[in-house]
């Protein structure tokens, strides 16, 4: 079956549209019915990997298609990119600047909350060009 | 039980069709349809923004009148603590509840009362690990409602107890019952109530199969009579049985508050409880252990009902809470057990409202379309169809509830394309 496409820009800087584009789908998951467990794991993992975007790389775009086994999110931005993956997904690591940490975003809870609540997560990223962040999420029966 | 019994109700004649309760209603459930608003009944969650804001009062809040308490032999009444901050210059509760009496009703127990016992329940089930965390209170009706429609995945947060206005009426009714040895049907309970959504909760409860209280009088409608009979030209007998605690409930972080050295959060208004609860489902404020979430501004006070401005009202009751004691009502020290009597029965469930179409497929393709029709729309959200956004007319079309010519700015087009000149 065809999937349904969802395309969001995600502006930078501006926190407190930050979450709009997750919580659109959020909204769109429950109209489609599905199960709680699949919009709760969308909700936190996108929430999650949209503030990323708007903290670390001055926003981005995210394309979302919502199929009837499962959801896959794209995360797409043009920043820094990430130099070492592995220690990004390490629990409590952070490279949020201080400003920003003290308004209570980047506590390095990011990427490992998005790995947990997603069944595939995988990370495109160079230095100066930018990072594809692809994540599924599946219905689980 | 009617499943989508509602208080609040449309007077016609009064109503413009001014589009003005559709945009605010928070569940988008009312339509304007020839000129007149039409609530959907299953979206309804009787919070009473559309009583607020209606500019022409043609939305109203169905409560019941005080003769009805002559059907019963022995009649309590059971004020919300909101009442107390009604009144100009009180400095003793008992003076309200002394003329509550004089309304014709045989005994008085405060809704307060039976608050302090759902704060020592609450404290018990938390500090004994029985609840999962973040803890939502489950004393605002509209929240609950809200939450069943809007927020399914919260629905196991919901503190798992009756509200306090139910456990007035419960606590009550028995008492008397044994007291005076008359049989339960025999005596009646009625709540005086801050909003529509209290009345509501009597006629569709959630988490029981029946309401214990027997009517629900509106507080600006019992406000006259009560200003008539309530003097001071005497010293009221000792009546009131509730601490600061309970008389707190009346307003926002009252209930919170009262869990005593609990991270708690209390949020008020329903555009900030419906914030919340998004965050809620995004997975943040997990450091929270109880979050009190109140539909009207300012909690109780703040209900369509009251007279008094919330503010007011709520300063009056910080007066008024100075004098009083910690608390007065306890479960049994120690509990291991709540009464039975203060749980719900029945788990709450979502409401499945949102749902485009059971079929999965069908819905999918269904959302294709309002999305394809949506982007045919002006995006103005003027609400001159009748819905209160673009989204929603696209939906509504692809429903089957209206059609594509109901957006003015659409039919324009069409019979500019048809050669139809208008003036």
């Amino acid at each position: 079956m065809n999937a349904l496409k969802k395309h969001y820009i995600v502006p930078g800087d501006d926190f407190t549209r930050a979450g709009e584009a997750s919580g659109k789908v959020k909204g769109t998951l429950k109209q489609l019915g599905y199960n709680s467990d699949v919009i709760r794991r969308v909700a936190i993992a996108m929430y999650e990997g949209e503030i990323n975007m708007v903290i670390h790389a001055g926003g981005g775009e995210a394309d979302v298609s919502i199929y009837p086994d499962r959801v896959e999110i794209i995360l797409s931005d043009h920043g820094p990119g990430i130099p070492n993956v592995e220690l990004a997904m390490q629990e409590g690591y952070s490279t949020a600047p201080d400003d920003v940490r003290s308004l209570g975003f980047g506590a390095g809870m990011g990427l490992p909350n998005i790995k947990k609540y997603t069944d595939e997560m995988r990370i495109d990223t160079k230095i100066g060009v930018g990072t594809q962040m692809y994540m599924t999420i599946r219905v689980h029966p | 039980m009617p499943q989508f019994f509602h208080s609040v109700t449309l007077n016609e004649e009064l109503c413009h069709g001014c589009t003005t309760c559709i945009k605010r209603c928070p569940t988008e459930a009312i339509r304007v349809r020839n000129g007149k608003a039409v609530i959907t009944s299953e979206r309804c969650i009787d919070c009473g923004e559309c009583i607020r804001v209606c500019p022409h009062h043609a939305k109203s809040a169905k409560s019941d009148k005080l003769s009805i308490i002559s059907r019963f032999t022995y009649k309590i009444v059971l004020p919300a603590p909101s009442l107390y901050g009604q009144f100009n210059n009180l400095d003793d509760i008992d003076y309200v509840l002394a003329g509550l009496l004089k309304l014709g009703f045989d005994e008085v127990y405060e809704v307060s009362a039976a608050a302090e016992l759902v704060s020592d329940a609450t404290r018990n089930l938390m500090e004994r690990g029985k609840l999962q965390t973040p803890v939502i209170s489950s004393a605002c009706p509209a929240v609950v409602r809200l939450i069943r429609l809007k927020f399914p995945d919260l629905c196991g947060y919901v503190l798992p107890l009756l509200s306090p206005m139910e456990i007035a009426a419960r606590t009550a009714k028995r008492q008397a019952a044994n007291r005076l040895g008359l049989p339960v049907e025999e005596i009646g309970a009625f709540f005086i109530s801050p909003c529509p959504a209290k009345v509501t909760d009597i006629r569709a409860p959630i988490g029981i199969q029946d309401s214990w209280v027997d009517g629900v009088f509106s507080m600006n409608e019992i406000y006259p009579k009560l200003l008539e009979t309530m003097t001071k030209k005497e010293e009221p007998s000792l009546l009131s049985h509730s601490g600061l605690i309970g008389v707190s409930w009346g307003s926002s972080g009252g209930e919170a508050s009262a869990l005593i050295q609990k991270k708690y959060l209390a949020a008020d208004g329903i555009e900030n409880v419906m914030g919340i609860l998004e965050a809620l489902e995004d997975g943040r404020l997990r450091e929270l252990e109880f979050i009190e979430l109140n539909a009207c501004p300012g909690g109780c006070v703040g209900g369509v009902l009251t007279v008094e401005n919330p503010f007011v009202a709520r300063a009056r009751i910080q007066q008024l809470r100075k004098y009083l004691p910690v608390s007065l009502n306890h479960l049994e020290t120690g509990a291991s057990s709540i009464p039975n009597q203060m749980c719900w029965q029945e788990p709450l469930e979502s409401a499945d409202v949102l749902r485009l179409s059971d079929d999965l497929g069908e819905a999918m393709e269904m959302m294709e379309q309002i999305d394809l029709l949506y982007e045919s729309l002006p995006k103005l959200d003027c609400g001159s169809c009748g819905a209160p956004s673009c989204r929603a007319l696209a939906e509504d079309v692809i429903c089957g509830k209206a059609g594509k010519y109901d957006c003015i700015f659409v039919l324009r087009e069409e019979l500019k394309k048809q050669g139809v000149s208008i003036g």
